[in-house]
C-alpha cells in the first residue's frame, strides 16, 4: 500500500505531463516548421527563414480572405453580444417560468454536431431565398457565438447588485445616468469579454462558413483551399501560426476581463466581508 | 446629561414623515395593510418587527423605491406621490452597502455630489467633512474592494450624509456585523445622529439594536404597526402579548378582569392572587379574560429570612448557567407554566440547587395588564 502510495504521485505527474505533450506539440510543430527553409515538414530542419512570413502580405487572394473574415467576425461578435447581453440580463436578472428551458436551448448549438446544424442552416437559408453570401456567414456565426456569449456575460451579470443601481437613483442620478455611471462600467469589462471571445470563434470557425459562404473565402476556407498545393504548405504554417497567435492573445485579453468583471459584481454585498 | 441636552435640541414637535393610511398589496397579499405613522423631525426611528412585517416595505416607499397601493406619504409637508427616489430629499444606507466597486471611498461619496456641480474646492471639502464624521479621515483612496465590513458600512454612511438629507433611511445597516463590531456602531450610529441632528429612520429586527438607539420604535407585525412608543414604554408596556415576546422573555399569566377603571386594573390570578395593574392606554377589553405579564428580570429571588411586600412561593425545577446572570425556571402552585427568572450571579444565584423552595419578590408596578 504504502509502496502504491509513494508512486502515485509520481505516476500523476506523468500522466499528466504526457497529456499535456499530447495536447500540444501538434501545435508546438506549426510555428517549427513554419520557419523552415524546405516546403516539407521535416525534421531535420534544412534552414531557418522567415520568408514565408514575408511572401504572406503579397498575396491577393489572403487579403480578401483576411477581410472577409475580419467583416463577418466583427459583425458575427457585435450581433452576438448584443442579443446574448439581452439574455444574460433577462437570466440573471428576474426569475420567470421557462427561464431554465430557454437558458438550455440557448447554451444547445454548443454541443450539436456543427456539420448538421451548417446543413440545416444551409436549408433554412435557400428556403428563405437568401443567395450564399457574407451575411449568411454571420448569420450562422451568431447561433454559435452566442452560447459563448451567454457564459461569458452571465458569469459577468451574476450577483449584479441591484441595489448599486437603486443606490445611484437614491444618490439623486438619473436612469440614464445610472446606466453611464454605474451599470455599463461594471459589465463593460464583460461585455468586451464577450465581444473578444466571439470574434475569436468566428475567425477559427470553418463547417459553417463552408457551408455558408459563396464565392468569398474566410480565412480557415482559404488555409483549406491552400492545403492542396503542396507547395503552399509554408505560407500556410505561417498563416496558421498567426491565427493561433492572434486566437491565444485573444483569448487571454477575454479571460481576464470576464473574471475582473465577476470579481467586481461578486465582491459587492458586506455580507461577505 | 449631556445626551439628554442634545436630544432635545435636536427633536421638536414638527412632523417630518407623515404617513397616512398606507396599504401596499400584491395581489391578495398585504406587505403593508392600512399604516399610519408621524416621524419627527430630528428623531431617531425604528421600525421594528420580524421579517415579513412590512418595515423594509414601508422604508422603501419612503425613499421612492416602491409605491403604495393606496395612502400617502409626505416627507417635510410634501406629499411624495409621483416624485421618483432620485428627487427625494431622503438617502438610504443599504442592507448590502450598495458601494460601488469599481469606485474608489473618495469616488463613492461624492457620487451624488457630481449631479449639484459644485466647484471642485467645496467638493472635496464636503467629502472630507463626511468621512471624518464617519471616522474615515485618510483612506479616501482606499478601493472598495480593499474595505472591510465595518469600513463598507462607515462609506454608505457617508455617501449619504453628504448629501445633507432631510431623512436618513437605514435598512439593516448593522447585520452584517459580528457582535462587537455591531455594538459598537450602535453607539455610534446614535451619536453620529446627535451630532448632525438629520431625521434618521432604522429598518431592524435586533429589539435590543431598536432599543439602544431610538427616540421612539414602531413595532410592525404582519403589516400592520402594533405600537409606537418610546424604548421604554414598548419595552415595559407592551400593549399585546406579541410585542411583549418580540422584545424579550415575558411570563404570561391568565388573568380575571374583577374591576376595570379609567387609569388602572383589578385583576384575580391563580399564582399572583388579586393585583391591581396599569391600564394601557390602548387597552380594549375583551370579556372578562386578560393576561398579566411579568419580565423575567424583575422577579427577585429573596434569600433566607427576607421578606418582600409581594411575594410568591415555588420550588426551582431547571437552572441555567448564563455567566454574568443565572436563568431560573420556578414552579408556582396554581400556575399551569412555570415562571421564568433570571438573577444576577453577585449573591450566588448560580448555586441555587435545583428542587429546592424559593421565594421570589416582585414590583407591582412591574405587573402589565394585556388584553390578549
Amino acid at each position: 500500500m504504502t509502496a502504491i502510495r509513494r508512486l502515485l504521485p509520481g505516476w500523476l505527474s506523468s500522466y499528466a505531463a504526457l497529456y499535456i505533450l499530447f495536447l500540444y506539440l501538434p501545435v508546438i510543430f506549426l510555428p517549427i516548421f513554419s520557419i523552415n527553409t524546405a516546403a516539407t515538414p521535416k525534421f531535420p530542419l534544412s534552414g531557418v527563414t522567415l520568408q514565408w512570413y514575408e511572401d504572406l502580405p503579397h498575396t491577393p487572394a489572403l487579403i480578401d480572405a483576411t477581410w472577409n473574415s475580419l467583416i463577418v467576425g466583427v459583425s458575427a461578435s457585435i450581433l452576438s453580444t448584443v442579443l446574448g447581453i439581452l439574455a444574460a440580463r433577462s437570466i440573471t436578472r428576474y426569475r420567470y417560468p421557462g427561464r431554465r428551458t430557454i437558458n438550455g436551448l440557448i447554451m444547445a448549438p454548443l454541443v450539436l454536431p456543427e456539420v448538421i446544424v451548417a446543413i440545416s442552416m444551409l436549408l433554412v437559408m435557400l428556403q428563405l431565398g437568401l443567395s450564399l453570401s457574407l451575411f449568411t456567414v454571420v448569420l450562422g456565426h451568431v447561433l454559435v457565438c452566442i452560447p459563448y456569449s451567454m457564459t461569458v456575460l452571465t458569469s459577468g451579470f451574476e450577483g449584479f447588485d441591484r441595489s448599486l443601481e437603486e443606490a445611484s437613483a437614491d444618490l439623486g442620478e438619473s436612469a440614464f445616468g445610472t446606466f453611464r455611471r454605474v451599470t455599463l462600467p461594471m459589465v463593460a469589462p464583460a461585455i468586451i469579454s464577450s465581444l473578444l471571445v466571439c470574434f475569436t470563434i468566428s475567425l477559427d470557425e470553418f463547417i459553417i462558413a463552408f457551408f455558408l459562404t459563396g464565392t468569398e473565402a474566410t480565412l480557415p476556407i482559404y488555409i483549406w483551399g491552400q492545403l492542396r498545393f503542396a507547395a503552399k504548405l509554408p505560407g500556410v504554417l505561417a498563416l496558421g501560426t498567426l491565427l493561433l497567435l492572434a486566437s491565444f492573445v485573444l483569448m487571454t485579453v477575454a479571460e481576464i476581463l470576464r473574471r475582473r468583471a465577476a470579481r467586481r459584481t461578486q465582491n459587492e454585498g458586506g455580507l461577505h466581508a | 446629561m449631556l445626551e439628554r441636552v442634545q436630544t432635545e435640541r435636536t427633536q421638536s414637535d414638527r412632523t417630518m414623515i407623515d404617513i397616512r393610511d398606507v396599504t401596499r398589496s400584491y395581489g391578495s397579499f398585504k406587505a403593508l395593510d392600512n399604516a399610519s405613522l408621524a416621524i419627527r423631525e430630528g428623531e431617531f426611528f425604528s421600525l421594528l418587527g420580524p421579517s415579513g412585517c412590512g418595515k423594509t416595505t414601508l422604508l422603501r416607499m419612503i425613499a421612492g423605491f416602491d409605491t403604495p397601493t393606496s395612502g400617502s406619504i409626505a416627507v417635510d409637508g410634501q406629499p411624495m406621490d409621483g416624485i421618483p427616489a432620485n428627487r427625494r430629499p431622503t438617502n438610504m444606507v443599504f442592507q448590502s452597502y450598495a458601494i460601488f466597486p469599481h469606485l474608489n471611498v473618495e469616488q463613492n461619496v461624492a457620487y451624488g455630489l457630481k449631479r449639484l456641480r459644485l466647484d471642485a474646492g467645496e467638493e472635496k471639502r464636503r467629502v472630507e467633512e463626511a468621512l471624518a464624521q464617519v471616522s474615515l479621515t485618510g483612506l479616501g483612496k482606499r478601493r472598495a474592494t480593499e474595505l472591510s465590513g465595518g469600513q463598507r458600512q462607515r462609506v454608505a454612511l457617508a455617501r449619504a450624509l453628504v448629501m445633507r438629507p432631510k431623512v436618513l433611511l437605514l435598512d439593516e445597516p448593522l447585520s452584517a456585523l459580528d457582535k462587537k463590531l455591531r455594538e459598537q456602531m450602535q453607539v455610534e450610529l446614535r451619536r453620529l445622529q446627535q451630532a448632525v441632528g438629520i431625521t434618521f429612520v432604522l429598518v431592524t429586527h435586533d429589539q435590543y439594536e431598536a432599543l439602544a438607539m431610538s427616540d421612539r420604535i414602531a413595532v410592525m407585525f404582519g403589516g400592520r404597526i402594533a405600537q409606537v412608543a418610546s424604548p421604554k414604554e414598548i419595552y415595559q408596556r407592551p400593549v399585546n402579548r406579541q410585542v411583549a415576546d418580540f422584545l424579550g422573555g415575558m411570563n404570561f399569566v391568565k388573568a380575571e378582569i374583577v374591576e376595570e377603571n379609567g387609569a388602572s386594573l383589578v385583576l384575580d390570578t391563580l399564582g399572583f392572587g388579586r393585583v391591581r395593574a396599569d391600564k394601557p392606554k390602548a387597552f380594549v377589553r375583551n370579556g372578562g379574560a386578560a393576561t398579566l405579564g411579568i419580565r423575567p428580570e424583575r422577579l427577585r429571588v429573596l434569600w433566607d429570612n427576607a421578606s418582600a411586600k409581594f411575594e410568591v412561593a415555588g420550588k426551582v425545577v431547571e437552572r441555567h448557567y448564563f455567566g454574568e446572570i443565572t436563568h431560573l425556571i420556578v414552579e408556582i402552585p396554581g400556575l399551569e407554566k412555570p415562571l421564568s427568572v433570571t438573577e444576577t450571579n453577585d449573591f450566588g444565584a448560580d448555586d441555587i440547587p435545583v428542587g429546592a423552595p424559593i421565594r421570589l419578590a416582585y414590583d407591582p408596578e412591574a405587573l402589565v395588564a394585556m388584553a390578549d
